[in-house]
């Protein structure tokens, strides 16, 4: 039996969603929309049932592209996803516009189990309901209630949906929905219906506290506060991020680890030939380097939902949002922001709680802008290796102050990006806010958790696949050349290093640095140069510009590579001194100042980051946005480096 | 007195009389929002917008844009 799960938002839908399907739950898309679709099954008396949760809605008629598909399902019997039943879950203690809802769907003569949730809340604000009364309104309607947060009405949910299973009722009789564009017939639909809803509530809801005055609770006077509020924000951003980079840094390195010393082990196991090159080479590093963002991605979203759950998160929208507007953002665009300071992948990820499709667009467009946590290698790299340690007025370290100007400089660029976008993008409709601010609550444990499950499924299965295509695409670069010139590099360089009695260890790095170099990324990186000449790059820099296009942390791995560092050693320090010998043919340095820099405001703006644009794909269904994307972000790149090339040499 | 939602002072209570005709009034009236409905203007944000409105024991927030849409009979001062 399919059964359909409907709902408000903030009404505990996926608290009901996850009690009686528990972890039996799969995430998938509505067909042909990038609506997300989570399914579960149920089992009652051996036989499995399906539960779809559909996005929660305040009406049938839609006001956004998530709503759409409810509407889009349930006026069409031939869709994939009709339900036989209906389960309509909503809020006691906010009865009038949940049943507005629940009499929509009641209408269409489906079978339909209403489960008046938040039984607490309803108690806590002296509300009762009377079930016998609400029923003489909805005569066909199983009423059941329960509190899901706490798992109360489990059993009573399943009994309903059993004897619904046992014996189908007889489909009713549908009052016909209006169209989806005639506004008119739907407005008067809505007041017709408040009419109809002023008697059932009139009749069926008893208030024991009359009296009781809408007040401003003191958590919200304190949140909202012109002070407070923003100073509360900050807090929680730092704590947050305090957490993010002490604690994800330690999985982090044991995945990169553990999947480099695997691969060694493997290669050594496995007879030598190209098989064993593909797995431990390309393979093998490829799923570490999607792994490896799943700490970021997990924490991340463990907090996000913890201050979703809480109600949080909606009083920071309300006091970002006149800040974010003259943007072309939305106060929901802060959250994705501020996490794509720690990564923009669960950053672009997090957008879908905004409706707006241009207010959407805009910020999965310039979140990787913001300076990700990928980019502090590079950027501590080229920071010690052009920039002198020097104080400036006596207290500001000049290094740390470029660090910061780095961040600032992505931030700007976001936020300019984003009016430029706001006058170019035509939207479709006019975005609006229209938000409700839901109760506090504490956070439900198990919603949290299976919100982070699910956020990091989708990315490893989803984006995972793109990304190790890519790996594996740039490992067969890196490792392939055309084979004569290849032998002849590796030969030169085993004779050069028995020439100047290399030890085993540093002859091998010169052989890798000989195959890199005549690779066809090596190839790539001499075929780019004079591109990147302006820039004050030469074809070595190139050849860690396409190779870190992985991910841009990649560039100095690539970098100790093609200088033949021992990675056993300290390899930032050793890397550095070989990077400031580096000489041009002409004798000059290729590490001045002025080339440093430019690297720096290349890695600010480019696109080095392949995992972004699968999740960008993703999001938006085509590959037109993720492509636009390099497209801006790589000429701001190539010109901001140019310029600062030539501001400073 | 006829006003609109936007200009009610935090605190004060007002009903709704009319919604100005626009892509937003079908969304604000599956609110609840409908003529007859006394809602509280209960804060704003810094900036003075948007704003928070109590309707029917749930918060709302709205644009000022929003909720200038909206037109309300505020009770006059004697009703405490």
């Amino acid at each position: 039996m399919k059964i359909a799960l409907l709902g408000n938002p903030n009404t505990g839908k996926s608290s009901v969603f996850n009690l009686i399907t528990g972890l039996r739950q799969q995430v998938g898309n509505f067909p042909g929309v990038t609506v997300e679709k989570k399914t579960g099954t149920l089992q009652i008396d051996g036989n499995t049932h399906t539960l779809i949760d559909f996005p929660g809605t305040y009406s049938l008629y839609p006001r956004s592209k998530d709503e759409q598909v409810v509407y889009s399902v349930l006026s069409d019997e031939n869709a994939d996803d009709y339900p036989e039943v209906v389960v309509v879950v909503v809020d006691q203690s906010n009865l009038e516009r949940n049943l507005f809802l629940f009499s929509q769907i009641y209408d269409l003569g489906l079978p339909t189990i209403l489960v008046l949730n938040m039984t607490d809340l309803a108690q806590r604000n002296g509300l009762s309901v009377d079930t016998d009364k609400l029923k003489s309104f909805f005569p066909a309607a199983h009423i059941v209630s329960t509190n899901a947060r706490v798992g109360m009405g489990k059993e009573r949910l399943m009994t309903a949906i059993a004897d619904m299973a046992q014996a189908v009722p007889e489909r009713r009789t549908p009052i016909p929905l209006c169209p989806i564009d005639d506004v008119t017939c739907q407005e008067q639909e809505a007041a017709t219906r408040y009419t109809f809803l002023h008697q059932v509530i009139d009749s069926s809801l008893s208030r024991i506290d009359h009296e009781k005055k809408a007040a401003v609770s003191s958590l919200d006077r304190l949140f909202v506060h012109p002070i407070f509020g923003y100073i509360i924000f900050a807090a929680i951003l730092f704590i947050v991020f305090q957490f993010i980079f002490a604690f994800a840094v330690i999985p982090m390195d044991l995945i990169d680890t553990g999947f480099a010393e695997f691969a060694g082990w493997l290669s050594l196991s496995m007879p030598n030939g190209v098989f064993s090159d593909l797995i431990c080479q390309g393979i093998i590093p490829g799923i570490g380097g999607v792994l490896v963002f799943v700490p970021q991605i997990a924490l991340l979203f463990f907090f996000i939902s913890i201050l979703e759950e809480t109600g949080y998160l909606s009083r920071v929208v309300f006091i970002m949002d006149r800040l974010m507007r003259p943007l072309g953002l939305n106060g929901k665009s802060i959250v994705p922001l501020m996490s794509s300071v720690a990564c923009a992948i669960p950053g672009v990820m997090a957008t879908r709680t905004i409706a707006d499709w241009k207010e959407r667009m805009i910020t999965i467009l310039v979140a990787p802008l913001m300076s990700c946590s990928a980019r502090i290698p590079v950027y501590t790299l080229l920071i010690a290796l052009v920039i002198p340690k020097t104080t400036i007025l006596g207290i500001f370290n000049l290094q740390g102050l470029v660090l910061f100007g780095l961040y600032t400089l992505g931030l700007v660029a976001a936020l300019l990006v984003a009016v430029i976008l706001k006058i170019i993008l035509k939207s479709r409709d006019k975005g609006f806010l229209m938000l409700e601010l839901p109760s506090f609550k504490s956070p439900r444990w198990g919603n949290v958790g299976i919100t982070v499950w699910e956020k990091v499924k989708v990315f490893i299965f989803d984006a995972g696949k793109v990304i190790l295509a890519i790996s594996i695409l740039l490992w067969a670069l890196a490792t392939y050349g055309p084979s004569e010139s290849m032998k002849k590099n590796i030969a030169l360089a085993k004779k050069e290093s028995k020439e100047l009695h290399l030890s085993e260890a540093e002859t091998n790095q010169r052989v890798a640095s000989a195959k890199m170099e005549s690779s066809y990324i090596g190839h790539l990186g001499h075929f780019i140069e004079p591109v990147i000449k302006p820039l004050g790059y030469d074809w070595k820099i190139g050849i860690s510009l396409i190779t870190s296009f992985a991910a841009r942390e990649v560039f100095v791995g690539s970098l100790s590579t093609i200088y033949s560092v021992n990675e056993t050693d300290n390899v930032n320090k050793r890397l550095i001194d070989k990077m400031r010998d580096e000489k041009r043919a002409n004798g000059s340095k290729v590490y001045t100042l002025a080339a440093g820099a430019s690297l720096m405001v290349f890695y600010v703006f480019a696109m080095q980051c392949m995992a972004t644009l699968a999740v960008v794909k993703r999001e938006t269904n085509s590959w037109k946005w993720p492509l636009i994307q390099i497209g801006f972000m790589g000429a701001l790149a190539y010109f901001g480096a140019l310029i600062t090339f030539n501001l400073l040499s | 007195m006829t006003a609109k939602l936007s200009e009610i002072k935090n605190g004060n209570c007002a009903t709704v009389t009319s919604i100005v005709d626009s892509s937003i009034r079908l969304k604000m009236m599956e609110m609840g929002l409908l003529p007859g409905k006394a809602v509280t203007v209960l804060f704003r944000a810094p900036l003075g917008d948007p704003i928070a409105i109590d309707v029917n024991g749930f918060i709302l927030s709205l644009r000022l844009d929003e909720a200038s849409l909206i037109l309300v009979e505020e009770p006059s001062l004697a009703i405490a």
